[in-house]
Order: structure tokens, then C-alpha cells, then sequence
């Protein structure tokens, strides 16, 4: 499945830490699924892969709780509201701490997006392992990002879809949970393809 | 060297026109799966047409954009007609006033103005034909276009490419009864956003890697170049690409380039020249010449629009480049530079954030002190200069390239077409 990705901009930003909160609480989950895991393939060059985290160090200066809103592992939530629930938690508790930066005007606005997808089908079927890396070798970033990464908000956020069609077709659990153990937050999409590619590799190869 | 001199010595360049690239050469750069997809996705919008409307061919980033995006779309058999509107003299100085005012600057116009400027997009909509699936405005000039649209499944979509997040609103309240009546917006940035309540997208702008103004270059042309404008390639180079206008900020850059000669022994570069639907572009050039007057080592540059080759020329071989726009669209010369592994000096202004992350893929700047200050910076630094040219090449390889702006507009069509 070949996938695209537009970005849809909201149409109410937000300037302090105070309305962030309240935002966090009430914006679309695809929006918080946008900004943390569907960000995650932006930000080579940033201190956090997270926009919340990014935001909260880069235009409010609040190291602390950006570095609080970036840890939050991805992979052990299994739903967005839970992840919503975190999110905004962290917020609170840190401005009950910080009541200073409550109504502090943020160097630039927030703007909460989520993204709209389009697949299209594309290239073969793939029945084997080896016909499954050939694919994923032809696979845009887009593409790859909605296998790997997007997936898990269809497969409820707990595997990948190359994970969850080894373990549930070629009945490889192991396999499957090798590859789902890739470290995505710090990985380029062209690094993570070739992790992907060689775990199939050394599967293939034996 | 005058600019008369100049425009003749540019016309002598013997320069081949090259073949315009086809979408599979852009394969050796992002890489083949890309352009499968692209194929596919355009697929999917077999006998859909598009028609592109701005207000000038030549001169400025979106006519860059269109001459290269519109041959792809063609090729994808997406088929685009790309127009541009007609305005006398009267209508181009109201839609300047227009741009400076939607970038946050004083307007007095009349109301005669307003006039104007809807009597013109009137004479342009009754001399063109809307009868493509799809219709995509350029910027505020031809804004009001969409009056009497169709009905039917003809969806309407306007690209800004500008700078609205602090609008005049006697400008703003008058054109935004247009905008509404679309049935989506595009901005380079989420902070060019008004709150509108049609759909606004994120389209980032973006380069052509494999234009004259971008393509790998033979290092002796470059300095061929350089010995043609009497450039000294032996001393650190500055150089800002951009047209004459005060939104760039030349002469700031000339008093930048001051404080850093007081301990570098540098030169500076404004190369540019102006859109055809720019009337402040002969005066900004006379005020750049004044404040540039009797130093030798600033090499003002007033080129004709087919000088792409020697812009690319003049980046590739310069030490730094600067952009320190007061006010951006995006700012495209600074991802063209990024493309070429430079050092970038920018302001904070506009998209070009989104290019220049601080310290990471470039030095953002906020005055005529700290351009000067960060110049100084990295030529005292030159290993942090090229790890910042590296990273901004690949962040221009992920972001800012033709190819993805092909697919947002093939993904936007197909949306549009599902309704969102």
C-alpha cells in the first residue's frame, strides 16, 4: 500500500501554556497522534521527537516539562486517549508546580494539525519473507511511515503492520516482536528501513 | 560594473537551455520508490484537470515553483493550464500595496483601489475559462477570480504563499469575503494561518534540485562566474539572493557586511532583480547603490530573470549566505542554498524558520547586529559552518524538494475529490 500524507493546520492556535492544557484535553486524538508519533519522522535535527516536547523547550523555554512530555515512552500506550490523559497530566502538574508560566506568552503559537491519509494500492502481494523485503525496499518514506508508524493507530498502537502479518500469517512471533523492537524515535526513515531489512535478512538467510 | 553592463555581459553568456527534466530523473535524488508512488497517486486522477493562476511568469518564487511543477503535472497526465492575470500599471502598484500591507505594513490606499483591483480581476475572469476539475489561485492578486464560480464539483482552492499572521485589516477584511469562498487554503506555515473556516493545509514551497538555479555545477564555471562579476575568490564571500526590495533588507545587509569588515576582510554579494509585477524595484536598487557607494568590495548584482545558472554559480562559490528578510513569504533562496551545503545567516521571519533550525541547519538572526555577529561567528568556525551546510541538505532533501510538492498537490486533489 503506497500512502500520502497532507497536513490539515487548525484553525485556533495557542500562545501560553495555560491554553495548551486546556487544548490538550479537548483537540481531535488525531492530533495528538500527529504530534507524537506521526512527528516523529521530523525532527532529525531537533533535541525531541515530540512537537508537544518541541514546543515546550524551543518557544516557552520550559526545559523541564519538555523533557517530561518527550520521555513518555510511545510504545507502552495502547490507546490515544490514555495518551491524551498522560500528556495532559504532565501539563497540569507542572504548572501547579510553575504557576508562573501559566499565562507567559510563548515565543511563537501553537498549532495543533492532524494529518489526512491516502493510500493507494501498490506494487505485489507478498506471501513469502522475501517477497515482503522486496517490497518494503520499494516503499516511499510516506509509505514506510504508514507500515511502521501509523499503523499502530489502526492496530490500536501496540505493533506494526509487518510485525502483525508475520505473527499472524507466517506465525513468527519472535520475528515479529524483533522487529517491532526497532528504536523509531531516533531512527531516519532510510535508517529504519535498512534495520527492517536487514532483521528480515538474517531471518531469510538461516 | 553598471547594471546596463551587466545585463549585456549576462545576454553574451553562452548558457545551453537545457532539456526541462523528466519526473524519472529525479530518481537519482530521492530515490526510485518516490516517483512510483507519485505515478500511482496521479493515477488515481486520470482525466482530472487543473488550472494555476498567479500574476506574473517571471521573477519571484511561485513563478519558479509553476514553470517546473507545471511540465511534472503534465507528464503525470494530471493535464494543468497555468494563466497568469493582466493589470495595467494602476493594479499592480495596488496589489504591492496589498502584499506590504498583508505583511504587516502601514496602507493608504483609497477606495478607489479596491476598485481597481476587483474591475481587473473581473476583465481576467471574463477573458479566462474555468472549466477544469480543479482550480488553484496564486496569492491575493487574482483572489477575486472566484466571484460568480460555477456550481458543480469544480473545487476552488487558494494558495498564499505570504506571511499572514499580522495582517492589516482594512486590507485583510476586504479580501477575506473572497478567500471564504473556497473550498480550501494552503500556507507555507501554520503561522501564515488566519483561522480561516474553510480547510487550511500545510504546503511547505519548494526547490527544484535538477533547475539551472540548483543543478551541480563544473567548479571552473563557478569561477568563471566570479571572475565575470570580478568577485575575489580568495577572500571570504557574503552574498544575499534576492530581489530589490525593502521587505529584504539589502541595505541592512550592506551595514551587517560594515561591522563584520571591521575584522574580516570579506566582500559582499546582492545579486537579484525584480518580478514584473514589482514597481518598487528600480528605487529599492537606487537606494542599495547609494549605501554601497565607493566600496569596492560590495558587488551589487542587478540580473536579468535568466540568470538562474549564475545565481547558482554565485551561491555555490560564496562563504556564507545571508537572507535577512524583515518580512518572508518562505524563502526559498534559503533552502536553495541549504541545497548547496552553505552556511545560512536568516532572520527568524516568515517560513524561513522552517528551513533554518538555530544552530542546527543554519544561524537564525534578528538585526543588523546579530547578522553581523553570527557571520562573524562561523567564519571563525568553519567546521560548525559545514556541519550546518550538511544538515541543511538533508533537511531540504526531506522537506523542500519538487518532488513533494507534486505529491501534496496529487494528495490535496484526491481529497478534495473524497471531500473533507
Amino acid at each position: 500500500m503506497a500512502a500520502s500524507y497532507l497536513i490539515r493546520i487548525g484553525a485556533e492556535p495557542v500562545y501560553t501554556l495555560g491554553d495548551f492544557a486546556s487544548s490538550l484535553r479537548n483537540c481531535p486524538l488525531a492530533s495528538i497522534f500527529y504530534h507524537t508519533f506521526q512527528s516523529l519522522e521530523a525532527h532529525h535535527y531537533t533535541a525531541f521527537s515530540s512537537d508537544f516536547a518541541q514546543w515546550a523547550l524551543a518557544a516557552c523555554n520550559e526545559a523541564a516539562l519538555a523533557e517530561q512530555l518527550a520521555i513518555v515512552d510511545l510504545r507502552d500506550i495502547v490507546s490515544l486517549e490514555d495518551l491524551r490523559d498522560i500528556l495532559a497530566d504532565i501539563v497540569r502538574d507542572y504548572l501547579k508546580e510553575h504557576p508562573q508560566a501559566t499565562d507567559r506568552r510563548a515565543f511563537e503559537a501553537f498549532y495543533f494539525c492532524e494529518a489526512r491519509e491516502v493510500t493507494v494500492a501498490s506494487g505485489s502481494p507478498a506471501w513469502t519473507l522475501p517477497e515482503l523485503a522486496e517490497g518494503i525496499r520499494h516503499l516511499g518514506h510516506q509509505s514506510l511511515h504508514y507500515h511502521f508508524i501509523n499503523s499502530r493507530l489502526r492496530l490500536q498502537l501496540k505493533t506494526n503492520d509487518f510485525s502483525f502479518w508475520i505473527e499472524h500469517s507466517l506465525h513468527q512471533p519472535k520475528l515479529a516482536a524483533r522487529l517491532n523492537r526497532i528504536d523509531f524515535y531516533n531512527d531516519t526513515l532510510d535508517d529504519l528501513r535498512q534495520d527492517v531489512l536487514a532483521i528480515l535478512g538474517s531471518q531469510v538467510s538461516r | 560594473m553598471s547594471t546596463a553592463e551587466i545585463s549585456k555581459t549576462m545576454s553574451a553568456t553562452e548558457v545551453a537551455k537545457p532539456v526541462l527534466p523528466v519526473l524519472q530523473d529525479y530518481a537519482a535524488i530521492v530515490g526510485e520508490p518516490e516517483i512510483l508512488e507519485l505515478r500511482e497517486l496521479a493515477r488515481r486522477l486520470a482525466g482530472r484537470r487543473v488550472k494555476m493562476v498567479n500574476s506574473t511568469a517571471v521573477g519571484g518564487g511561485v513563478a519558479e515553483i509553476l514553470n517546473r511543477l507545471v511540465p511534472l503535472m503534465e507528464e503525470v497526465k494530471v493535464p494543468t493550464r497555468w494563466e497568469v492575470i493582466t493589470g495595467g500599471e494602476k493594479f499592480f502598484h495596488v496589489t504591492k500595496a496589498f502584499h506590504n500591507a498583508l505583511h504587516g505594513a502601514s496602507y493608504d490606499g483609497v477606495p478607489d483601489w479596491f476598485e481597481t483591483f476587483l474591475a481587473t480581476n473581473e476583465e481576467n475572469r471574463r477573458r479566462m475559462e474555468f472549466d477544469e476539475d480543479f482550480v488553484v489561485i496564486h496569492d491575493p492578486q487574482p483572489v477575486a477570480l472566484i466571484a460568480e464560480r460555477p456550481s458543480g464539483p469544480q473545487r476552488w482552492v487558494w494558495r498564499c504563499h505570504i506571511d499572514l499572521s499580522n495582517p492589516n485589516a482594512h486590507v485583510w477584511d476586504f479580501l477575506r469575503p473572497w478567500v471564504d469562498r473556497y473550498d480550501a487554503s494552503l500556507f507555507s506555515s501554520p503561522q501564515f494561518t488566519r483561522g480561516l473556516r474553510i480547510p487550511q493545509y500545510l504546503f511547505y514551497p519548494t526547490i527544484d534540485p535538477l533547475a539551472d538555479k540548483n543543478r551541480e555545477l563544473e567548479p571552473e564555471f563557478v569561477r568563471s562566474v566570479f571572475e565575470q562579476f570580478q568577485i575575489d575568490p580568495a577572500r571570504p564571500i557574503l552574498t544575499q539572493i534576492s530581489r530589490f526590495d525593502r521587505l529584504k533588507d539589502p541595505v541592512g545587509v550592506i551595514r551587517a557586511y560594515r561591522l563584520v569588515k571591521r575584522y574580516e576582510d570579506c566582500q559582499l554579494v546582492l545579486a537579484g532583480g525584480s518580478a514584473t509585477d514589482d514597481p518598487e524595484g528600480a528605487a529599492v536598487l537606487a537606494e542599495v547603490e547609494e549605501a554601497a557607494a565607493g566600496d569596492p568590495d560590495i558587488h551589487i548584482l542587478n540580473l536579468p530573470p535568466w540568470s538562474h545558472v549564475e545565481i547558482n554559480a554565485l551561491q555555490r562559490g560564496s562563504t556564507i549566505v545571508i537572507q535577512k528578510s524583515l518580512r518572508e513569504g518562505f524563502g526559498l533562496t534559503v533552502s536553495e542554498a541549504l541545497w548547496k551545503k552553505k552556511p545560512v545567516v536568516a532572520s527568524a521571519v516568515g517560513g524561513i524558520p522552517s528551513q533554518v533550525i538555530h544552530k542546527l541547519t543554519g544561524m537564525l538572526v534578528h538585526s543588523v547586529e546579530g547578522t553581523a555577529y553570527q557571520i562573524r561567528f562561523l567564519l571563525a568556525n568553519p567546521a560548525l559552518a559545514r556541519t550546518l551546510g550538511e544538515n541543511g541538505y538533508q533537511h531540504v532533501k526531506e522537506h523542500f524538494l519538487l518532488t513533494q510538492n507534486l505529491r501534496r498537490y496529487l494528495v490535496l486533489f484526491l481529497i478534495l475529490l473524497q471531500g473533507d
